[in-house]
């Protein structure tokens, strides 16, 4: 049967959700928006506070649990908390306690002793980040290029790694200001493409890490971006996510690939979020001024912003319905890489068209930094280009409406 | 919760009307559209499927309760065969779910059954007015009470089957609101010229105006249930129709371009086109999406479905637009020619913004 309901369970939580981004976020949105590199911990100690109080996971991305009984709802309830709180600042939504990314990664392929051994972290009485490191700066979307290396040791049964990693999201907070861990991508047969590449956990404090350079941003300011080099950096053996050893086909490099049938319908949540609080500000202030829409009227009779501001509605709701439809086929077991890289194609899209045009509307007061306007337009932008640029999504979505495999169509 | 999974018998007739749509309607739909004729055969054995049977309850003469859910589903799939011929096997409906919708229960058991009992006839259903910013709470069209008789005057465009029609729906302002009445053909005062109109698309539809001067039919033919719930039933019905056309073109332009080679490759490898059929499967499955949930807000009464609805049909009426142009701009000269269907598809899918009242379950 289609059905369109918010499950209860949701719904509850919503509410909390939405108490959080009026009281906690908005209010300090703007201060960490011109105080880049300041750490909300009044913010964050009260989402940990609140998260532990709930149960723990919070809005973990370790979603996941399989053996739960009863319709899942995981993804589903993630995505909603992600939409909310991105709806709130989605800088601050960024400085989320808890498992994010790197537990995506220990979710996805590690083993039950590493789920625990890293997992269990987050449900301490102090907040802990992780982080995904990926990205090198002649490494983006092309993943195959990473050049970063991990060596056994046999004699110590350690892996030593090396290299330099680049834009990782809450690197610092990870590293230097919680107990927290890194989740290193790196090869352990560089003449081995794709086949070789593995991901590694580098929890704080392994000496050989350092933070040595934090980014200044467009936007989501309140969020960190660090650089983290790895130099003769050891963790041991049992710290590799995945088979030790290099096989012929891809599968580890594909199976790992699949956490972003889980991830990217969470960013795209987060521009949905995003794009609803624009569009619920510009039509406050049109309101405020005595413009009111008016929903039923032919094309033809409806001034240009009434036009625009039901496009904008048309473009964010469908959007929004693209990323339920793909957290719920995660949620039923569906496979739901087409569905996933299309909600995040066109959540990106929408959140800078809707930011884009919100700005042009309000005009001197849409650019001006007194409204929250100018700063969502500069937040929005890092949604099409993070978790899979809109292009990359793009090749995805092609590849597979087109059955075609990477070598016809690249 | 949430679903995008139709129900078993949602699927049932899903399959039914996709076979009919694979096997009769799209290799007859270019014939149709060049002799300007649709066969009767073919009207007759859609109507059979019952897509507008099963949302018409026991009582007057169907299969069971109204879901707009089933009866979006339907359409689309209908719609992806061919559009001309989906609104010809479904024009009847123009009839009886205003009725249905609208309409006391005397006049439910009056009509409906006579109309849904049987092989098709033509009903129709008269909205659209020739005027460029047409709007349907805002009908030029008059009704006024005179004596025991409403008085009708004003001027109709694109009423399908106008000429042979048993019955119609005529749409007209009343204190300020739009109202269905019921007109029996052969009315004084109702003239339809013996030629056809022309249109961009749809000529396998035999359209006609109508004009009404000085129309009196009787006080028991106004439907007096509120207008919106009608518009509503057309709008998601456009919009999903808007779909199945989309979809066809999509799929269309993605095998040409799967087959067709340049430059020692197909031109569906090169990310020029790659990247225009991703993104037309990204607008048809979100406006798909939009469509389902307004479709689900009506069957549950939620207060937002006249919105959803509207925004829906908007939504869809552009997709369709940007889906089917690229489709012919994908197949490039060979999209022009008429042997292929992609230029119809074009031509049907610029009219979604103009088409409503042409359709509804």
């Amino acid at each position: 049967m289609i059905e369109f309901e918010v499950p209860e369970k949701i719904t509850g939580v919503m509410n909390v959700i939405e108490t959080v981004a009026v009281n906690m976020m908005r209010p300090v949105a703007r201060y960490f928006d011109e105080h880049e590199h300041e750490i909300p911990w009044d913010y964050i100690n009260f989402m940990h506070t609140a998260a532990k109080a709930m149960g723990g996971g919070g809005t973990s991305m370790a979603a996941g649990d399989k053996n739960r009984e009863g319709p899942r709802l995981a993804y589903q309830r993630l995505a909603f908390m992600v939409e909310g709180l991105s709806w709130g600042d989605p800088g601050l939504y960024l400085c989320m306690p808890g498992g994010m990314l790197g537990s995506a990664a220990v979710a996805a392929a590690g083993t039950d002793e590493q789920k625990e051994r890293f997992l269990k972290r987050f449900k301490g009485d102090t907040p802990v980040f992780d982080a995904m490191c990926m990205t090198e700066s002649q490494a983006g979307s092309d993943t195959s290029a990473i050049r970063a290396t991990a060596v056994l040791d046999k004699t110590t049964n350690e892996w030593i790694l090396n290299g330099e990693k680049i834009f990782v999201t809450a690197g610092h907070k990870a590293m230097l200001d919680s107990q927290g861990f890194i989740v290193v991508w790196a090869t352990i047969d560089p003449s081995a493409g794709r086949a070789g590449m593995r991901s590694f956990v580098v929890e704080a404090g392994t000496p050989g890490a350092q933070v040595t350079k934090m980014e200044h941003k467009l936007g989501i300011r309140a969020s960190d971006t660090a650089s983290i080099v790895l130099q003769d950096c050891r963790v041991p053996f049992i710290n590799i996510l995945g088979s030790p050893t290099v096989e012929t086909t891809t599968k580890g490099f594909k199976g790992a690939m699949a956490t972003f049938d889980a991830t990217r319908p969470i960013v795209a949540a987060q521009a949905i979020g995003l794009a609803r609080a624009t569009l619920g500000l510009l039509k406050e202030m049109l309101a405020e001024k005595g413009v009111t829409i008016r929903y039923g009227l032919p094309r033809q009779k409806l001034t240009s912003i009434e036009k625009d501001v039901i496009d904008m509605e048309i473009q964010l709701r469908s959007a929004w319905l693209l990323v339920i439809k793909a957290v719920w086929m995660m949620d039923n077991g569906k496979p739901n890489s087409l569905e996933s890289s299309m909600s995040k194609v066109r959540a990106g899209d929408v959140v800078n068209k809707i930011t884009q045009k919100a700005v042009e509307i309000m005009g001197p007061l849409g650019y001006s930094r007194e409204y929250l306007l100018e700063k969502w337009f500069r937040d929005a932008k890092i949604s099409d280009i993070y978790e899979g640029t809109g292009q990359i999504n793009r090749l995805v979505v092609a590849r597979l409406i087109l059955e075609y495999r990477s070598k016809d169509l690249s | 919760m949430y679903s995008f999974e139709p129900s078993e018998e949602q699927k049932m007739l899903i399959d039914a009307v996709n076979r009919f749509a694979t096997n009769d309607m799209r290799p007859a739909a270019h014939d149709a559209e060049e002799s300007g004729q649709y066969q009767s055969r073919l009207i007759d054995k859609g109507w059979e499927l019952g897509v507008l049977q099963a949302s018409i309850p026991e009582a007057y003469g169907g299969f069971g309760d109204r879901s707009v859910v089933t009866g979006v589903l339907a359409a689309e799939s209908m719609a992806w065969g061919d559009l001309a011929g989906s609104m010809a096997i479904m024009a009847p409906g123009l009839f009886t779910m205003p009725i249905l919708l609208a309409g006391t229960e005397e006049q439910k058991k009056t009509y409906i059954p006579a109309v849904i009992e049987a092989a098709w006839q033509p009903y129709t259903a008269a909205l659209l007015e020739p005027k460029f910013d047409f709007d349907a709470n805002d009908v030029a069209t008059t009704a006024e009470a005179s004596g025991d008789e409403y008085l009708l005057n004003g001027e109709k465009t694109y009423v399908p089957f106008a000429s042979e029609a048993k019955s119609m729906i005529v749409y007209a302002k009343m204190d300020g609101k739009t109202r269905g009445f019921i007109l029996p053909s052969g009315t004084p005062g109702v003239t339809i010229p013996a030629e056809r109109q022309k249109l961009m698309g749809l000529n396998a539809l035999p359209f006609y105006s109508v004009k009404l001067e000085g129309v009196r039919i009787p006080k028991a033919n106004i439907l007096p249930g509120e207008f919106g719930p009608v518009l509503d039933a057309s709008r998601v019905t456009l919009a999903s129709m808007a779909v199945g056309v989309a979809k066809a073109a999509f799929e269309y332009s993605r095998d040409y371009a799967k087959d067709r080679d340049v430059f020692g490759m197909k031109v569906a490898q090169k990310q020029a086109i790659a990247f225009m059929l991703a993104e037309m499967a990204i607008e048809i499955e979100a406006m798909r999406a939009l469509t389902w949930e307004a479709a689900w807000m009506l069957d549950t009464g939620k207060p937002d479905a006249t919105k959803q609805a509207y925004l829906a049909q908007t939504g869809a009426a552009d997709m369709v637009m940007m889906v089917t142009d690229r489709a012919v701009q994908i197949l490039g000269g060979h999209g022009y020619i008429r042997e292929h269907p992609v230029e119809l598809f074009m031509r049907n899918g610029r009219g979604f913004a103009t088409f409503t009242g042409l359709a509804m379950v």
